[in-house]
C-alpha cells in the first residue's frame, strides 16, 4: 500500500467540543474539558500532556470505550456518542486497534489465541483464522513461541503480540496508549518503528498517547498537548519533519 | 460469536479455575442425584404396586353380571335402570355380544363350583374353576411351578398352594414356615386325580308342549332335566402360589381347569337357579362373565356400553385411580424434596459465577477494549454456566442412579434376609435421565442470567484501570 498523503486524505477522527466529566464523590471531574480537533486519515498524531492532563480518557473516547459527556466525536463519518452499545462495540471490533501500556493479553491464552480473539467475536471461520493470526504475527516480526504463555515473553514480544491483535481486524485507526511505557528504550524503539510502519505502508491513522515528548518528536507528524482536560497547543512537529532519518528506518 | 467457539472459550475459562468450578459442577450433580434417586424410587414403586394389581388379573378387567341376581338386589348404584325382572339375561348370545363390542379382547363366563377331587383315593371337596386360555402370557401365572394348561381341552389341572399342600397332608400349622411352593410342586406334578361332577342333561320337552299358549310360562314349564354323575381323570401340571382370598374372578379358587374343557362338561351350577333351569346345554346362562379391556384407559367405556345392555358391571378402576393419584402426589413430594438440594447448588453457581466475574474483570475489559460486544460477554458466561449444568447434570444422574442401586440391593439382601422375594423398587426410564440433566441445564442458565448480565454491564475503562 503506498503512503497517503495528508492533504489529499479525509478526516478520520473529529471531536467538536467534546466532554467527558466525572463524578467524583462531592466533586466533578473534567477529565476532557471541550476539546475540538480534526485528524485526517493516515496521520501519526501524539497526545502529550501530564498524568491526568485528560490524553488517555481522549483516547478512550476516539477509542469508543467510553461516552461523551457531551460534544461530538466522529470516527470515519460516524457519530460515536449517537451509537448503540452494540455498534460501539462493532465500532471497536472493525475500526479500531488498541495497544496499551500493560499489553493487555489475556494470561490464560497462548500468543496466537490472544491474536485471534478478535476474529472470533467477528465470527470468522476457525479454518481462516490461524493464517490470518500467523501472518500478523510474522507483520511484527514474531514467528516463535506462539503457543506460550504471555507470561512466558519478554515485554517486547508481549506488545509485538498486542500489535498483531491490534491489526488482526485490518482496522483504519491505530489507538495506542503508552504504548512503550513498560519496555526499555532498545525494545521500545522496535516496537514504535513497528507502529510507524503500520501507518506509512498500511495507510492507518496512528493516535499515541504519551508523556515523553522526545519519543512524540521522534515519530509523529504532529503534537498535541493537552492540560488539565483541555487543549494547550496543537503543531505540527517540525523536528521530525527535519530530521533526514524520517521517512523510514534501517 | 459462533456457539463452537463460545463453548471452547467456556471450557478453557472454566479450567482456568478448576478446583472452585468443579466443586460447583459436583454441587449440581449432588442436586441432581438426589433428583434422581428421589424420582426413580418413586417411579420404582410406583411400577411395583402396578404390577402387582396387574397380577391380580382385575387391572384390566370389568365384572358383568345379570340384574337378575338375587346377589345384587341390594346394590343401589343401579338405581333407575332396567326393572331387575325385565333386564336381559346373561347366557352365551349376550356373552358373545359383550365380546363383540369395541376395545374389549375377550369375555369369558366365570365357572365355579364346589365337587369331590380324589387323590391318591382320599376325597376332597374343594371350588374349581374354569381359567381362559389367555392366561397363558397373564402375570398372574408368571411363577407357576410346572407349566400352564398344554391346551384349551387338555384335561389338565393346577392346584392352589394351600390345596397342593392338604394333598400331601402338609398343611400349614400358625406359627410355622410355610412350605415353598417349588418343594409342594415336585410330588405331585404329572400325577392324576380324578373329578366326580354332576351333567346337566336336557330332556327335549314333550312335542305338544312346544305350541302351548304362555311361551314364557312353558318355557319354563317345558325345559326340563336330569342329571348324572360323571368321573374324569385329570393331570397335574402345575402348582401356583397365588392367594385365593386376595384374589378376584376366575383364579378364585384352589382347583383350576381349562375353561373350555369345564364348558363342554355341563357341569350343573349351583348358582342362579331360575336361569340355570331356563338354559339349555345349547345356551347356557352365567352367574359372572368376565371382560378383559385392551387397556385400563378403556375401562370406563366398556362398563358404559354394557350397562346399556341392561347389565351390571364392576370393575377396580376406581381403586387403581386412587392409587395412582396417590403416587403422583409422592412422585411431587420426592421431586420437591430432590428438587431442594438443586436448589442449593444452583445458589453455588451464582455465587461461582460472580466470584468469576470479580477475578476476571479485566479480561472482561480487554475482550470489550478488542471488539467484544455485551451479548458476547453474557453468552461467555451463559455458557460456563451451561456446561457446569451439564457435566453436573451428567455426573449428577450417574451418581443418582448407582444410589438408586445401592438402596435397591440393600432392600433385596433385607427381603432375602426376610426370606421374601427380591424386588425392584427402583427404576431410571430414559425420560427421567434426558429431564434431569436439561432440568440440570435450565436451573444452570437461570442461575447464569444474573452474573451473565453484571459482567456485560462492565464498564471497560474501569475493568482495564482494575489491577
Amino acid at each position: 500500500m503506498t503512503t497517503v498523503s495528508p492533504l489529499t486524505s479525509k478526516v478520520a477522527i473529529r471531536t467538536e467540543n467534546v466532554c467527558r466529566h466525572y463524578a467524583m464523590g462531592e466533586s466533578l471531574i473534567r477529565a476532557v474539558d471541550g476539546i475540538s480537533i480534526s485528524i485526517p486519515s493516515a496521520e501519526f498524531v501524539a497526545l502529550l500532556g501530564t498524568s491526568g492532563s485528560g490524553k488517555s480518557s481522549l483516547l478512550n473516547l476516539i477509542a469508543g470505550l467510553d461516552r461523551p459527556t457531551s460534544g461530538a466525536v466522529l470516527v470515519e463519518g460516524n457519530n460515536l456518542a449517537a451509537l448503540s452499545r452494540e455498534a460501539l462495540a462493532r465500532h471497536r471490533l472493525r475500526t479500531v486497534g488498541m495497544v496499551f501500556q500493560s499489553f493487555n493479553l489475556i494470561p490464560s491464552m497462548t500468543v496466537i489465541e490472544n491474536v485471534e480473539l478478535p476474529l472470533r467475536f467477528a465470527e470468522v471461520d476457525r479454518s481462516q483464522r490461524d493464517s490470518l493470526a500467523r501472518e500478523a504475527l510474522e507483520r511484527v516480526g514474531l514467528s516463535r513461541r506462539l503457543d506460550h504463555r504471555p507470561s512466558e515473553l519478554s515485554g517486547g514480544e508481549q506488545q509485538r503480540t498486542a500489535l498483531a491483535r491490534a491489526l488482526i481486524n485490518r482496522p483504519k485507526l491505530l489507538l495506542a496508549d503508552e504504548p512503550t511505557g513498560n519496555l526499555d528504550s532498545r525494545t521500545g524503539t522496535e516496537i514504535m518503528n513497528l507502529i510507524r510502519e503500520f501507518n506509512e505502508s498500511l495507510g492507518m491513522t496512528v493516535v499515541m498517547v504519551t508523556h515523553e515528548r522526545a519519543l512524540a518528536e521522534q515519530y509523529a507528524e504532529r503534537l498535541i498537548f493537552l492540560a488539565d482536560g483541555r487543549l494547550v497547543d496543537d503543531q505540527p512537529n517540525v523536528v521530525a519533519a527535519e530530521a533526514p532519518s524520517q521517512g523510514g528506518r534501517a | 460469536m459462533k456457539a463452537y467457539d463460545l463453548a471452547e472459550l467456556a471450557v478453557r475459562n472454566l479450567r482456568e479455575s478448576v478446583l472452585r468450578n468443579s466443586l460447583t459442577t459436583v454441587g449440581i450433580s449432588v442436586g441432581v442425584a438426589s433428583l434422581v434417586a428421589m424420582l426413580s424410587l418413586g417411579i420404582g414403586l410406583q411400577q411395583m404396586a402396578t404390577r402387582r394389581l396387574v397380577r391380580s388379573g382385575l387391572f384390566d378387567t370389568v365384572v358383568v353380571t345379570s340384574r337378575r341376581d338375587l346377589r345384587n338386589f341390594n346394590r343401589n348404584d343401579d338405581a333407575g335402570g332396567l326393572d331387575p325382572a325385565q333386564s336381559p339375561v346373561l347366557d352365551e348370545p349376550s356373552r358373545q355380544k359383550i365380546e363383540q363390542l369395541p376395545n374389549v379382547v375377550e369375555a369369558y363366563p366365570d365357572l365355579r363350583f364346589i365337587t369331590s377331587f380324589t387323590f391318591e383315593d382320599k376325597p376332597h371337596l374343594t371350588m374349581a374353576a374354569g381359567v381362559p386360555f389367555s392366561y397363558k402370557t397373564n402375570d398372574a401365572f408368571e411363577e407357576i411351578q410346572g407349566s400352564f394348561f398344554s391346551s384349551d381341552m387338555a384335561p389338565e389341572v393346577i392346584l392352589q398352594k394351600t390345596f397342593a399342600a392338604e394333598l400331601l397332608g402338609k398343611t400349614q400349622k400358625p406359627g410355622t414356615e410355610e412350605t415353598p411352593v417349588a418343594e409342594l410342586a415336585k410330588p405331585l406334578v404329572g400325577k392324576e386325580m380324578t373329578m366326580r361332577y354332576q351333567e346337566k342333561i336336557d330332556v327335549a320337552p314333550p312335542a305338544s308342549d312346544v305350541n302351548g299358549s304362555a311361551p314364557s310360562e312353558s318355557a319354563e314349564a317345558a325345559t326340563t332335566y336330569s342329571i348324572q354323575s360323571h368321573e374324569l381323570k385329570l393331570r397335574i401340571v402345575g402348582v401356583t402360589d397365588l392367594d385365593p382370598d386376595s384374589m378376584r374372578g376366575p383364579v378364585r379358587a384352589r382347583i383350576l381347569l381349562p375353561l373350555k374343557l369345564l364348558q363342554s362338561l355341563h357341569v350343573m351350577q349351583p348358582t342362579g337357579m331360575r336361569d340355570t333351569t331356563q338354559a339349555t346345554s345349547k345356551t347356557p346362562t352365567y352367574s359372572t362373565v368376565s371382560v378383559r379391556v385392551k387397556n385400563p384407559g378403556k375401562i370406563q367405556l366398556v362398563e358404559d356400553s354394557i350397562k346399556k345392555m341392561g347389565f351390571n358391571t364392576f370393575s377396580i378402576l376406581d381403586a387403581t385411580r386412587s392409587v395412582r393419584r396417590f403416587f403422583t402426589v409422592l412422585d411431587l413430594f420426592l421431586g420437591i424434596f430432590g428438587s431442594l438440594a438443586l436448589a442449593v447448588a444452583s445458589i453455588g453457581i451464582v455465587n461461582t459465577l460472580v466470584m468469576a466475574i470479580l477475578e476476571r474483570r479485566r479480561e472482561i475489559g480487554i475482550m470489550k477494549a478488542i471488539g467484544a460486544s455485551d451479548i458476547d460477554v453474557k453468552k461467555l458466561f451463559f455458557a460456563e454456566a451451561g456446561v457446569m449444568g451439564a457435566l453436573g447434570g451428567a455426573l449428577g444422574v450417574a451418581l443418582g442412579w448407582t444410589i438408586g442401586r445401592v438402596i435397591n440391593l440393600g432392600t433385596n439382601v433385607y427381603l432375602r434376609s426376610q426370606d421374601l422375594a427380591p424386588e425392584q423398587i427402583w427404576f431410571v426410564p430414559w425420560w427421567l435421565v434426558g429431564s434431569a440433566i436439561a432440568f440440570a441445564i435450565v436451573v444452570s442458565l437461570l442461575s447464569g442470567l444474573y452474573p451473565a448480565a453484571r459482567a456485560a454491564r462492565l464498564d471497560p475503562v474501569q475493568a482495564l484501570r482494575y489491577e
